[in-house]
């Protein structure tokens, strides 16, 4: 631990935790497993991008359905291919920790959610939602009527201005009652 | 700099640090937040030495700093109390393979030892430390020493396992303790302590659970009515992110699309009918057995203490009648459950409802059983009582007995050879005990047999069974949260109980959830399957605090009746020689405090005050009450209110584009790219 710690200075870390909802160990713990993803020759870890393929080999991601959406929501790189920082994890971390506001986490969870990255849900987004969500696999997805269906109700439910879109606001509304969201849309290393 | 500036500054200052105190909560990315952040704390740094000068600076730069510490002193404590919770890797494993509703189970245990730790100090340091430090030794006086008679078997491990012998005159219980009204040199006041913490300890567990509500409530966002979202939530909120497991992965998605299917089959199929007689019968009979099972079990434990009573007489037991009764009541609570389930099958409830009653009814079935032991107790107390007085009499006639302090005159016989009367909080207290260890001995071979030898069976006979054993009948269990919450709330009642009879109770407890959260942990990781039926009985949190609460009242019955009303024994214990055990109270204000306590207590006591004061409070609650409807009326009209301006937005959206909110957001996305049309050049 000597090394890690001595990469990530007092200032940096005392940063960090002025600007995101973790403590410092959990800040020393992201970057201790940060560190083992990057390559043997790079040794500033700080600027460097992890792929979007390394990162999804952690268990915490492996296994969830919007692991691909969750590194392009969080990624800030240039060539949108969903590499993270160290920057880019601690953000991801922040926001999907036990502390965050039920704002900060419904507005990434919208973010997420938003497949083609237009600003609102739109039938598109909600039935690869769906898909996602159903496991992908042939025997486990709805058939088209069901979507149909599905989605009309969604929509009833939560389109106020009736636009046959979900914007942020209305899905933050819809959120914000329910009591399961911010238990669930957490991860913690 | 003149006044209005500085004031100016000042304002500025404020601003810049509750931004960098809210900087966190805004969705931006690192980068940009990094660099206002910077820039906050340059500026706040560069002026806030300018804004020391003038009158009042040495007091301003003083006051600047000493927020720094406390910030930054706030900060290092919240990360050590962090780094101080135990068990959050095992509780993070659990969550990961079997999602977050088995791992709240888990968390639920923690925080219960958390509350049996606290407790557990508070008795252990002013109550037992003191009397085994500064108190007479073992043996010295009569209610300390194992009588002459048991003495030849007070070894044996089978008395001990009774709890009788040299277990019955050990600090553990009540008895042991002397009435000295101060002991030792710092003049600690025993009696007044012991009464003290076992009133605290109810007031410390009520303050604490009511506090985890509220936060609880808070975080729970209100009441949402049930039927409001359930589609839009079923998507939103159905993926547990804690899941890291693919196994668990793969049964969250089977579950969460049978209940898509199911819920768009019963948004359809909502007007069916059915036989709606023949479900009401089925649904009477059902509760008609129901309630037969709940008396019979109630039944059987009054004539099981009955029983036990007879053997108190008897010397010669078998290993079965010595501990009947707690047998027969962690059987009941094991058998009942399950038998309620199948009886419930009769009632073709949705599941969430099904779980409902299942829940009120295992509740409803503990009460029983533990009331009903608590009068049969209580019976046999009373019994013991009416013979003491009479024994008590017999004995001022017959002996000379030393009841009050004495450190000079030691008794004229051997302590081993007076006779003691029948002490009743120590049998109470050994029944409790008894009850509490054989619970924990049900519970952990229940886990062993029922999950562990299940999962050996199923996994290793599977190869040469008929029908697939891990895909068919037994295969593996499923981790009972409800079953193992009930119990552990109940079992937490049954402490609160019996810790003013037996201080040592509350060790005991605080041993057992110690080795159960390693040995549950193990069991669940090694021998359960997640579930296949994933819902959340969604605001369950506060519903098992709020049982907590209920069974924390109930407790508290039973202790604060026999503090005010039964005779304590006269001549073991704490209180013995007194009328009633808060006589030691009255006893404190008399001689310790100054004289006015005593009038000021006197005229408090008095009905003249207190029933006004009841009056107060009767009206704070309406006045409480009618406050909080006035704010559900205006929360009602402002949401209308914003309804319409939805309404009037919608409306005006096609004319404005680039003041409309989620533009603002992919502007943010894309900070090079404006998505504002492009202003028209300048004429010229």
């Amino acid at each position: 631990m000597g090394t890690t710690a001595s990469q990530l200075d007092k200032g940096m870390l005392s940063e960090y935790q002025e600007l995101t909802f973790l403590t410092k160990q959990e800040i020393l713990l992201a970057y201790k497993r940060f560190s083992e993803l990057l390559p043997k020759e790079e040794t500033n870890g700080l600027s460097y991008r992890i792929p979007m393929n390394a990162i999804l080999e952690l268990p915490e991601l492996k296994t969830n359905p919007f692991n691909k959406r969750i590194c392009m929501v969080f990624s800030t790189s240039d060539s949108h291919d969903g590499s993270l920082s160290f920057d880019d994890f601690l953000d991801l971390l922040s926001a999907f920790s036990d502390s965050a506001t039920l704002e900060i986490k419904s507005h990434y969870a919208f973010r997420i959610f938003d497949f083609d990255d237009d600003g609102t849900l739109g039938r598109q987004d909600l039935e690869k939602l769906v898909n996602c969500l159903t496991g992908g696999t042939v025997d486990t997805s709805l058939t088209p009527e069901e979507m149909k269906q599905l989605i009309d109700n969604i929509l009833e439910e939560s389109d106020i201005d009736k636009d046959g879109t979900v914007n942020l606001s209305e899905f933050q509304h819809v959120i914000s009652r329910s009591p399961d969201f911010v238990s669930s849309f957490k991860i913690v290393l | 700099m003149s006044e209005g500036e500085m004031a100016r500054l000042m304002e500025e200052v404020e601003e810049k640090k509750k931004l960098i105190a809210t900087i966190r909560n805004k969705p931006w990315r690192m980068k940009r937040r990094l660099v206002l952040l910077r820039e906050a704390q340059q500026f706040v740094d560069k002026f806030e030495g300018a804004l020391g000068k003038g009158k009042g600076r040495k007091w301003y730069a003083y006051k600047v700093m000493m927020t720094k510490k406390w910030i930054k002193f706030q900060r290092d404590f919240e990360n050590f109390r962090t780094a101080c919770i135990p068990w959050e890797r095992k509780i993070k494993e659990v969550e990961s393979h079997f999602g977050s509703s088995v791992a709240s189970y888990f968390i639920f245990l923690r925080w219960m030892y958390g509350m049996n730790l606290v407790l557990f100090g508070l008795t252990f340091g002013l109550v037992v430390m003191p009397e085994v430090l500064m108190g007479l030794p073992y043996g010295s006086i009569p209610r300390k020493t194992v009588p002459r008679a048991e003495q030849d078997t007070a070894q044996d491990y089978s008395v001990l396992m009774d709890f009788n012998g040299y277990c019955k005159y050990s600090v553990l219980f009540y008895g042991y303790y002397n009435n000295q009204r101060t002991i030792g040199l710092l003049k600690f006041r025993l009696p007044l302590a012991y009464l003290m913490v076992g009133l605290g300890t109810f007031g410390y567990s009520l303050m604490l659970v009511i506090r985890t509500m509220a936060k609880n409530a808070d975080v729970g966002g209100g009441d949402g009515d049930e039927g409001e979202f359930t589609f839009a939530w079923k998507m939103f909120t159905s993926w547990d992110y804690l899941i890291g497991n693919a196994e668990t992965a793969d049964n969250k998605y089977a579950s969460i699309t049978t209940s898509f299917k199911e819920s768009i089959v019963d948004e359809q199929e909502n007007q069916k009918d059915e036989n709606i007689h023949l479900r009401r019968f089925l649904r009477v009979l059902a509760n008609f057995l129901i309630t037969c099972s709940l008396g019979g079990s109630g039944y059987l434990i009054y004539f099981v203490v009955k029983r036990s009573q007879e053997f108190a007489n008897r010397d010669d037991l078998s290993w079965y009648e010595k501990n009947e009764l707690e047998l027969i009541m962690s059987l009941l609570g094991l058998v009942c459950p399950p038998l309620f389930e199948t009886i419930a099958e009769l009632e073709d409830y949705h599941p969430r409802i099904a779980l409902k009653w299942q829940l009120g009814r295992i509740f409803a079935l503990f009460l029983g059983n533990l009331y009903t032991f608590l009068f049969a107790l209580f019976d046999e107390v009373n019994t013991k009582v009416l013979n003491s007085i009479g024994r008590m009499f017999e004995y001022y006639a017959n002996f000379s007995l030393p009841v009050n302090d004495s450190d000079a005159t030691p008794p004229p016989m051997d302590p081993g050879d007076v006779i003691l009367g029948p002490c009743w909080e120590t049998a109470v207290g050994i029944e409790f005990v008894k009850l509490t260890v054989s619970d924990i001995q049900v519970t952990y071979l229940t886990i062993l047999i029922g999950d562990f030898a299940r999962a050996v069976i199923v996994r290793f006979l599977n190869y040469c069974w008929c029908w697939d054993l891990e895909a068919g009948f037994p295969s593996y269990g499923e981790f009972d949260i409800s079953g193992n919450v009930l119990g552990l709330v109940f079992n937490q009642g049954m402490i609160w109980m019996g810790a003013f009879y037996a201080p040592g109770l509350v060790g005991i407890n605080v041993l057992r959830l110690l080795s159960s959260m390693y040995y549950q942990c193990w069991a669940v990781m090694a021998t359960n399957v997640p579930h296949e039926r994933v819902f959340k009985a969604s605001k369950s949190n506060n519903f098992y605090m709020g049982l907590l609460l209920l069974v924390l009242f109930l407790s508290l019955l039973p202790v604060v009746y026999t503090i005010m009303s039964l005779p304590p024994s006269f001549d073991c214990g704490p209180f013995s020689g007194k009328e009633k055990m808060f006589d030691v109270i009255m006893e404190t204000i008399d001689l310790d405090l100054p004289a006015f306590m005593g009038t000021l207590f006197s005229y408090a006591a008095n009905p003249g005050l207190i029933i006004p004061a009841v009056l107060l409070m009767v009206l704070a609650i309406y006045y409480l009450n009618s406050t909080s409807e006035a704010y559900q009326n205006a929360n009602m009209e402002l949401k209308k209110k914003m309804q319409m301006a939805r309404d009037e937005e919608k409306n005006r959206r096609n004319n404005t584009d680039s003041t409309n909110q989620v533009m603002k957001d992919l502007e943010d996305l894309l900070p090079n790219r404006s998505l504002a049309p492009p202003a028209l050049p300048e004429p010229g």
